[in-house]
Protein backbone atom coordinates (compact mmCIF):
# COMPACT_ATOMS: atom_id res chain seq x y z
CA UNK A 1 0.00 0.00 0.00
CA UNK A 2 2.85 2.39 0.88
CA UNK A 3 4.43 1.66 -2.50
CA UNK A 4 1.10 2.31 -4.23
CA UNK A 5 0.76 5.74 -2.61
CA UNK A 6 4.42 6.55 -3.29
CA UNK A 7 4.02 5.72 -6.98
CA UNK A 8 0.80 7.73 -7.34
CA UNK A 9 2.23 10.82 -5.60
CA UNK A 10 5.52 10.62 -7.51
CA UNK A 11 3.94 10.10 -10.91
CA UNK A 12 1.24 12.76 -10.64
CA UNK A 13 2.86 15.48 -8.54
CA UNK A 14 6.51 15.29 -7.51
CA UNK A 15 7.84 13.77 -10.74
CA UNK A 16 5.21 15.13 -13.09
CA UNK A 17 6.21 14.44 -16.70
CA UNK A 18 5.69 17.96 -18.02
CA UNK A 19 6.60 20.22 -15.14
CA UNK A 20 9.51 18.33 -13.59
CA UNK A 21 10.89 15.93 -16.21
CA UNK A 22 9.98 18.10 -19.25
CA UNK A 23 8.87 15.12 -21.35
CA UNK A 24 6.10 15.57 -23.92
CA UNK A 25 6.43 19.32 -24.39
CA UNK A 26 5.46 19.32 -28.09
CA UNK A 27 1.80 18.33 -27.49
CA UNK A 28 1.80 20.42 -24.32
CA UNK A 29 2.52 23.57 -26.34
CA UNK A 30 0.88 22.53 -29.60
CA UNK A 31 -2.49 21.07 -28.57
CA UNK A 32 -3.28 23.14 -25.47
CA UNK A 33 -5.20 25.97 -27.13
CA UNK A 34 -8.63 24.47 -26.31
CA UNK A 35 -9.69 22.45 -23.26
CA UNK A 36 -11.50 19.80 -25.33
CA UNK A 37 -8.48 19.04 -27.52
CA UNK A 38 -6.17 19.09 -24.48
CA UNK A 39 -8.37 16.51 -22.76
CA UNK A 40 -8.48 14.34 -25.91
CA UNK A 41 -4.71 14.43 -26.30
CA UNK A 42 -4.16 13.70 -22.62
CA UNK A 43 -6.44 10.65 -22.65
CA UNK A 44 -4.91 9.34 -25.88
CA UNK A 45 -1.39 9.72 -24.48
CA UNK A 46 -2.38 7.98 -21.23
CA UNK A 47 -3.88 4.99 -23.08
CA UNK A 48 -0.83 4.62 -25.33
CA UNK A 49 1.57 4.98 -22.40
CA UNK A 50 -0.10 2.18 -20.41
CA UNK A 51 -0.31 -0.13 -23.43
CA UNK A 52 3.29 0.62 -24.43
CA UNK A 53 4.57 -0.17 -20.92
CA UNK A 54 2.51 -3.38 -20.79
CA UNK A 55 4.17 -4.55 -24.02
CA UNK A 56 7.72 -3.19 -23.75
CA UNK A 57 8.40 -4.11 -20.10
CA UNK A 58 7.87 -7.91 -20.48
CA UNK A 59 9.64 -7.96 -23.84
CA UNK A 60 12.65 -6.20 -22.33
CA UNK A 61 12.81 -8.29 -19.12
CA UNK A 62 11.90 -11.74 -20.45
CA UNK A 63 13.18 -11.67 -24.04
CA UNK A 64 15.84 -9.05 -24.62
CA UNK A 65 17.85 -9.34 -21.38
CA UNK A 66 18.13 -13.19 -21.45
CA UNK A 67 19.15 -13.07 -25.12
CA UNK A 68 21.70 -10.34 -24.43
CA UNK A 69 20.27 -7.91 -26.98
CA UNK A 70 19.25 -5.22 -24.49
CA UNK A 71 21.45 -2.68 -26.31
CA UNK A 72 18.85 -2.69 -29.11
CA UNK A 73 16.18 -1.33 -26.77
CA UNK A 74 15.71 2.00 -28.57
CA UNK A 75 15.07 0.40 -31.95
CA UNK A 76 12.72 -2.23 -30.48
CA UNK A 77 10.79 0.23 -28.35
CA UNK A 78 10.19 2.79 -31.07
CA UNK A 79 8.98 0.05 -33.40
CA UNK A 80 6.65 -1.41 -30.76
CA UNK A 81 5.21 2.04 -30.01
CA UNK A 82 4.74 2.92 -33.69
CA UNK A 83 2.95 -0.34 -34.49
CA UNK A 84 0.89 -0.12 -31.28
CA UNK A 85 -0.35 3.32 -32.26
CA UNK A 86 -1.25 2.09 -35.75
CA UNK A 87 -3.13 -0.93 -34.32
CA UNK A 88 -4.94 1.20 -31.77
CA UNK A 89 -6.06 3.54 -34.54
CA UNK A 90 -7.53 0.65 -36.58
CA UNK A 91 -9.22 -0.91 -33.52
CA UNK A 92 -10.79 2.35 -32.34
CA UNK A 93 -12.06 3.15 -35.83
CA UNK A 94 -13.71 -0.29 -35.99
CA UNK A 95 -15.23 -0.32 -32.48
CA UNK A 96 -16.32 3.25 -31.92
CA UNK A 97 -16.35 5.77 -34.80
CA UNK A 98 -17.39 8.62 -32.46
CA UNK A 99 -14.41 8.00 -30.19
CA UNK A 100 -12.25 7.82 -33.31
CA UNK A 101 -13.51 11.22 -34.41
CA UNK A 102 -12.71 12.69 -31.00
CA UNK A 103 -9.33 11.02 -30.48
CA UNK A 104 -8.20 9.88 -33.93
CA UNK A 105 -6.43 13.05 -35.02
CA UNK A 106 -4.09 12.92 -32.03
CA UNK A 107 -3.09 9.28 -32.41
CA UNK A 108 -0.51 9.57 -35.23
CA UNK A 109 1.17 12.43 -33.35
CA UNK A 110 1.75 10.22 -30.33
CA UNK A 111 4.40 8.06 -32.01
CA UNK A 112 6.85 10.94 -31.83
CA UNK A 113 5.82 11.96 -28.32
CA UNK A 114 8.74 11.84 -25.89
CA UNK A 115 6.46 10.91 -23.00
CA UNK A 116 5.65 7.44 -24.38
CA UNK A 117 9.23 6.42 -25.18
CA UNK A 118 10.31 8.19 -21.99
CA UNK A 119 8.08 6.11 -19.73
CA UNK A 120 9.13 2.89 -21.48
CA UNK A 121 12.77 3.79 -20.85
CA UNK A 122 12.13 4.94 -17.27
CA UNK A 123 10.47 1.77 -16.00
CA UNK A 124 13.31 -0.44 -17.19
CA UNK A 125 15.86 1.83 -15.52
CA UNK A 126 16.64 2.43 -11.86
CA UNK A 127 13.38 3.21 -10.00
CA UNK A 128 14.48 2.71 -6.36
CA UNK A 129 14.07 6.40 -5.54
CA UNK A 130 10.34 6.14 -6.28
CA UNK A 131 9.55 2.58 -5.18
CA UNK A 132 11.57 2.71 -1.96
CA UNK A 133 14.30 0.31 -0.83
CA UNK A 134 13.71 -3.41 -1.13
CA UNK A 135 10.70 -3.28 -3.45
CA UNK A 136 11.33 -5.11 -6.69
CA UNK A 137 10.04 -3.64 -9.93
CA UNK A 138 7.42 -5.72 -11.69
CA UNK A 139 4.98 -5.27 -14.52
CA UNK A 140 2.14 -4.22 -12.19
CA UNK A 141 4.10 -1.31 -10.70
CA UNK A 142 5.33 -0.39 -14.19
CA UNK A 143 1.78 -0.20 -15.57
CA UNK A 144 0.57 1.72 -12.50
CA UNK A 145 3.40 4.22 -12.82
CA UNK A 146 2.70 4.82 -16.50
CA UNK A 147 -1.06 5.16 -15.85
CA UNK A 148 -0.58 7.83 -13.21
CA UNK A 149 2.18 9.56 -15.17
CA UNK A 150 -0.33 9.83 -18.02
CA UNK A 151 -2.97 11.22 -15.67
CA UNK A 152 -0.48 13.79 -14.39
CA UNK A 153 0.24 14.74 -18.01
CA UNK A 154 -3.52 15.18 -18.64
CA UNK A 155 -3.88 17.30 -15.49
CA UNK A 156 -1.17 19.75 -16.56
CA UNK A 157 -2.55 19.85 -20.13
CA UNK A 158 -5.98 20.83 -18.74
CA UNK A 159 -4.58 23.54 -16.46
CA UNK A 160 -2.53 24.95 -19.33
CA UNK A 161 -5.46 24.95 -21.78
CA UNK A 162 -7.66 26.75 -19.24
CA UNK A 163 -5.05 29.46 -18.81
CA UNK A 164 -4.53 29.84 -22.56
CA UNK A 165 -8.27 30.17 -23.16
CA UNK A 166 -8.27 33.08 -20.70
CA UNK A 167 -5.14 34.57 -22.33
CA UNK A 168 -7.02 34.93 -25.62
CA UNK A 169 -8.92 37.89 -24.13
CA UNK A 170 -5.77 39.94 -23.67
CA UNK A 171 -3.80 41.75 -26.34
CA UNK A 172 -0.07 41.02 -26.31
CA UNK A 173 2.80 42.60 -28.32
CA UNK A 174 3.56 40.87 -31.61
CA UNK A 175 6.91 39.40 -30.59
CA UNK A 176 5.41 37.76 -27.49
CA UNK A 177 2.26 36.36 -29.11
CA UNK A 178 2.15 32.59 -29.53
CA UNK A 179 4.93 30.45 -28.11
CA UNK A 180 6.69 32.98 -25.83
CA UNK A 181 3.57 33.85 -23.83
CA UNK A 182 2.64 30.15 -23.65
CA UNK A 183 6.08 29.38 -22.22
CA UNK A 184 5.82 32.13 -19.62
CA UNK A 185 2.42 30.68 -18.64
CA UNK A 186 4.00 27.24 -18.39
CA UNK A 187 6.71 28.75 -16.17
CA UNK A 188 4.09 29.70 -13.58
CA UNK A 189 2.49 26.25 -13.69
CA UNK A 190 5.95 24.72 -13.15
CA UNK A 191 6.57 26.98 -10.17
CA UNK A 192 3.30 25.82 -8.62
CA UNK A 193 4.31 22.20 -9.13
CA UNK A 194 7.78 22.80 -7.67
CA UNK A 195 6.09 23.20 -4.27
CA UNK A 196 5.12 19.51 -4.36
CA UNK A 197 8.76 18.43 -4.49
CA UNK A 198 9.18 19.65 -0.90
CA UNK A 199 6.69 17.07 0.39
CA UNK B 1 27.01 28.89 -54.36
CA UNK B 2 24.04 31.12 -53.63
CA UNK B 3 21.91 28.00 -53.02
CA UNK B 4 24.20 26.76 -50.23
CA UNK B 5 24.30 30.20 -48.65
CA UNK B 6 20.50 30.25 -48.54
CA UNK B 7 20.35 26.74 -46.98
CA UNK B 8 22.88 27.75 -44.34
CA UNK B 9 21.15 31.02 -43.46
CA UNK B 10 17.76 29.26 -43.29
CA UNK B 11 19.05 26.62 -40.90
CA UNK B 12 20.97 29.04 -38.72
CA UNK B 13 18.61 32.02 -38.54
CA UNK B 14 15.43 32.30 -40.61
CA UNK B 15 14.21 28.77 -39.86
CA UNK B 16 16.22 28.14 -36.73
CA UNK B 17 14.77 24.89 -35.33
CA UNK B 18 14.80 26.09 -31.73
CA UNK B 19 13.66 29.71 -31.96
CA UNK B 20 11.63 30.00 -35.17
CA UNK B 21 10.08 26.53 -35.56
CA UNK B 22 10.10 25.59 -31.82
CA UNK B 23 11.03 21.94 -32.46
CA UNK B 24 12.90 19.57 -30.17
CA UNK B 25 11.68 21.37 -27.06
CA UNK B 26 11.90 18.48 -24.58
CA UNK B 27 15.72 18.11 -24.46
CA UNK B 28 16.09 21.90 -24.68
CA UNK B 29 13.95 22.55 -21.62
CA UNK B 30 15.30 19.57 -19.73
CA UNK B 31 18.99 20.31 -20.16
CA UNK B 32 19.48 24.09 -20.26
CA UNK B 33 20.05 24.25 -16.50
CA UNK B 34 23.68 23.33 -17.25
CA UNK B 35 25.78 24.77 -20.08
CA UNK B 36 27.94 21.62 -20.34
CA UNK B 37 25.06 19.23 -20.88
CA UNK B 38 23.29 21.57 -23.31
CA UNK B 39 26.45 21.93 -25.41
CA UNK B 40 26.87 18.14 -25.33
CA UNK B 41 23.27 17.62 -26.40
CA UNK B 42 23.67 20.15 -29.21
CA UNK B 43 26.80 18.48 -30.57
CA UNK B 44 25.26 14.99 -30.34
CA UNK B 45 22.20 16.16 -32.28
CA UNK B 46 24.46 17.93 -34.81
CA UNK B 47 26.35 14.71 -35.56
CA UNK B 48 23.24 12.50 -35.68
CA UNK B 49 21.32 15.01 -37.80
CA UNK B 50 24.12 15.35 -40.35
CA UNK B 51 24.65 11.58 -40.61
CA UNK B 52 20.92 10.84 -40.89
CA UNK B 53 20.53 13.54 -43.56
CA UNK B 54 23.42 12.02 -45.56
CA UNK B 55 22.10 8.44 -45.24
CA UNK B 56 18.48 9.34 -46.05
CA UNK B 57 19.51 11.45 -49.00
CA UNK B 58 21.70 8.60 -50.31
CA UNK B 59 18.81 6.14 -49.96
CA UNK B 60 16.06 8.50 -51.16
CA UNK B 61 15.59 6.70 -54.51
CA UNK B 62 15.57 3.22 -52.88
CA UNK B 63 13.15 3.79 -49.98
CA UNK B 64 9.54 3.26 -51.14
CA UNK B 65 7.33 6.27 -50.51
CA UNK B 66 4.67 4.36 -48.53
CA UNK B 67 6.98 3.07 -45.78
CA UNK B 68 9.39 5.98 -45.65
CA UNK B 69 8.66 7.06 -42.05
CA UNK B 70 9.47 3.63 -40.48
CA UNK B 71 12.65 3.50 -42.60
CA UNK B 72 13.73 6.94 -41.36
CA UNK B 73 12.99 5.95 -37.77
CA UNK B 74 15.12 2.80 -38.07
CA UNK B 75 18.04 4.79 -39.51
CA UNK B 76 17.77 7.41 -36.75
CA UNK B 77 17.34 4.82 -33.97
CA UNK B 78 20.44 2.97 -35.17
CA UNK B 79 22.48 6.18 -35.16
CA UNK B 80 21.22 7.04 -31.67
CA UNK B 81 22.16 3.57 -30.41
CA UNK B 82 25.69 4.07 -31.80
CA UNK B 83 25.91 7.53 -30.22
CA UNK B 84 24.78 6.13 -26.87
CA UNK B 85 27.46 3.40 -26.91
CA UNK B 86 30.11 5.89 -28.00
CA UNK B 87 29.27 8.40 -25.24
CA UNK B 88 29.00 5.68 -22.57
CA UNK B 89 32.49 4.44 -23.46
CA UNK B 90 34.40 7.66 -24.17
CA UNK B 91 32.55 10.54 -22.45
CA UNK B 92 30.90 9.00 -19.36
CA UNK B 93 30.41 12.44 -17.71
CA UNK B 94 28.24 13.61 -20.57
CA UNK B 95 26.42 10.25 -20.70
CA UNK B 96 25.47 10.67 -17.05
CA UNK B 97 24.29 14.27 -17.40
CA UNK B 98 22.19 13.65 -20.52
CA UNK B 99 20.35 10.80 -18.80
CA UNK B 100 17.07 9.81 -20.41
CA UNK B 101 17.24 12.52 -23.05
CA UNK B 102 19.92 10.62 -24.97
CA UNK B 103 17.45 7.87 -25.93
CA UNK B 104 14.80 10.49 -26.64
CA UNK B 105 16.85 11.93 -29.54
CA UNK B 106 15.01 9.27 -31.62
CA UNK B 107 11.73 11.16 -31.23
CA UNK B 108 13.37 14.60 -31.58
CA UNK B 109 11.21 16.37 -34.18
CA UNK B 110 14.18 18.24 -35.68
CA UNK B 111 15.82 15.11 -37.09
CA UNK B 112 12.67 13.47 -38.47
CA UNK B 113 11.47 16.88 -39.66
CA UNK B 114 14.63 17.57 -41.70
CA UNK B 115 14.54 14.04 -43.12
CA UNK B 116 10.94 14.47 -44.23
CA UNK B 117 11.11 18.11 -45.34
CA UNK B 118 14.57 18.28 -46.90
CA UNK B 119 16.76 15.18 -47.16
CA UNK B 120 14.33 13.04 -49.15
CA UNK B 121 14.15 15.49 -52.05
CA UNK B 122 17.67 16.98 -52.24
CA UNK B 123 21.15 15.84 -53.25
CA UNK B 124 23.66 14.47 -50.76
CA UNK B 125 25.77 17.63 -50.68
CA UNK B 126 22.79 19.90 -50.10
CA UNK B 127 21.47 17.61 -47.37
CA UNK B 128 24.85 17.60 -45.64
CA UNK B 129 24.96 21.39 -45.62
CA UNK B 130 21.37 21.50 -44.38
CA UNK B 131 22.10 19.03 -41.58
CA UNK B 132 25.19 20.97 -40.49
CA UNK B 133 23.37 24.31 -40.60
CA UNK B 134 20.34 23.12 -38.66
CA UNK B 135 22.50 21.25 -36.15
CA UNK B 136 24.65 24.34 -35.60
CA UNK B 137 21.53 26.49 -35.22
CA UNK B 138 20.21 24.10 -32.58
CA UNK B 139 23.59 23.87 -30.82
CA UNK B 140 24.05 27.65 -30.75
CA UNK B 141 20.55 28.28 -29.43
CA UNK B 142 20.63 25.61 -26.71
CA UNK B 143 24.16 26.60 -25.61
CA UNK B 144 23.28 30.30 -25.34
CA UNK B 145 20.25 29.44 -23.20
CA UNK B 146 22.33 26.99 -21.17
CA UNK B 147 24.89 29.71 -20.44
CA UNK B 148 22.17 32.18 -19.38
CA UNK B 149 20.43 29.64 -17.14
CA UNK B 150 23.61 28.34 -15.52
CA UNK B 151 25.16 31.79 -15.02
CA UNK B 152 22.14 33.30 -13.28
CA UNK B 153 20.77 30.11 -11.76
CA UNK B 154 23.96 28.68 -10.33
CA UNK B 155 26.57 31.45 -10.54
CA UNK B 156 28.88 29.28 -12.65
CA UNK B 157 29.83 28.67 -16.28
CA UNK B 158 30.54 25.14 -17.61
CA UNK B 159 30.96 24.03 -13.99
CA UNK B 160 33.43 26.78 -12.95
CA UNK B 161 32.32 28.98 -10.07
CA UNK B 162 32.16 32.65 -11.05
CA UNK B 163 30.04 34.49 -8.51
CA UNK B 164 28.23 33.88 -5.25
CA UNK B 165 24.92 35.46 -6.30
CA UNK B 166 22.36 33.01 -7.68
CA UNK B 167 18.66 32.73 -8.46
CA UNK B 168 18.01 29.02 -8.03
CA UNK B 169 14.64 29.31 -9.75
CA UNK B 170 16.37 29.69 -13.12
CA UNK B 171 18.02 26.28 -12.73
CA UNK B 172 14.64 24.52 -12.44
CA UNK B 173 12.22 23.61 -15.30
CA UNK B 174 10.20 26.74 -14.43
CA UNK B 175 13.23 28.93 -15.12
CA UNK B 176 13.95 26.97 -18.29
CA UNK B 177 10.46 27.76 -19.61
CA UNK B 178 10.89 31.44 -18.70
CA UNK B 179 14.32 31.80 -20.34
CA UNK B 180 13.20 29.88 -23.45
CA UNK B 181 10.10 32.06 -23.85
CA UNK B 182 12.02 35.31 -23.43
CA UNK B 183 14.77 34.15 -25.82
CA UNK B 184 12.19 33.34 -28.54
CA UNK B 185 10.56 36.75 -28.06
CA UNK B 186 13.91 38.60 -28.31
CA UNK B 187 15.01 36.56 -31.34
CA UNK B 188 11.73 37.14 -33.20
CA UNK B 189 11.85 40.84 -32.34
CA UNK B 190 15.41 41.25 -33.68
CA UNK B 191 14.63 39.36 -36.91
CA UNK B 192 11.50 41.49 -37.39
CA UNK B 193 13.44 44.70 -36.82
CA UNK B 194 16.10 43.70 -39.37
CA UNK B 195 13.47 42.76 -41.95
CA UNK B 196 11.66 46.06 -41.40
CA UNK B 197 14.88 48.05 -41.79
CA UNK B 198 15.58 46.19 -45.06
CA UNK B 199 12.10 46.88 -46.38
CA UNK B 200 12.35 50.60 -45.56
CA UNK B 201 15.68 50.77 -47.43
CA UNK B 202 14.23 49.05 -50.52
CA UNK B 203 11.19 51.34 -50.48
CA UNK B 204 13.42 54.40 -50.25
CA UNK B 205 15.58 53.21 -53.16
CA UNK B 206 12.59 52.52 -55.38
CA UNK B 207 11.07 55.90 -54.56
CA UNK B 208 14.32 57.65 -55.45
CA UNK B 209 14.45 55.73 -58.73
CA UNK B 210 10.88 56.76 -59.52
CA UNK B 211 11.66 60.39 -58.77
CA UNK B 212 14.74 60.22 -61.03
CA UNK B 213 12.71 58.72 -63.85
CA UNK B 214 10.05 61.38 -63.43
CA UNK B 215 12.67 64.08 -63.58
Amino acid sequence: MATFIAIVLAAVLTNNFITVKTYGICPFLGVSKKSSSALGMGVAVTVVMVLATLVTYPIYTYVMVPLGIDFLEIIFFIFIIASLVQMLEVVIRKISPSLYNAMGVYLPLITTNCAVLGVAELVIGDMTSILGEGVAMNIGWAALYSLFAGLGFTLVMLIMSGMREKLNYYKTPKAITGFPIAMVTACFICMAFTVFSYI
Amino acid sequence: MNKYKKITLDGLIYQNPTFMLVLGTCPTLGLISSAFSSLGMGLTVLVILTLSNILISLLRKIIPNEVRIPCYIVIIATLVTFARMFLEKFVPDLYESLGGFLALIVVNCIILGRAEAFANKHTVLESTVDGLANGLGFTAAITVMGIICEFFGNGSLFGFKIMEFKMSMLATPAGAFLVYGICIAVFVYIIDAIERAKRVKVNKLSRENLLKEAA
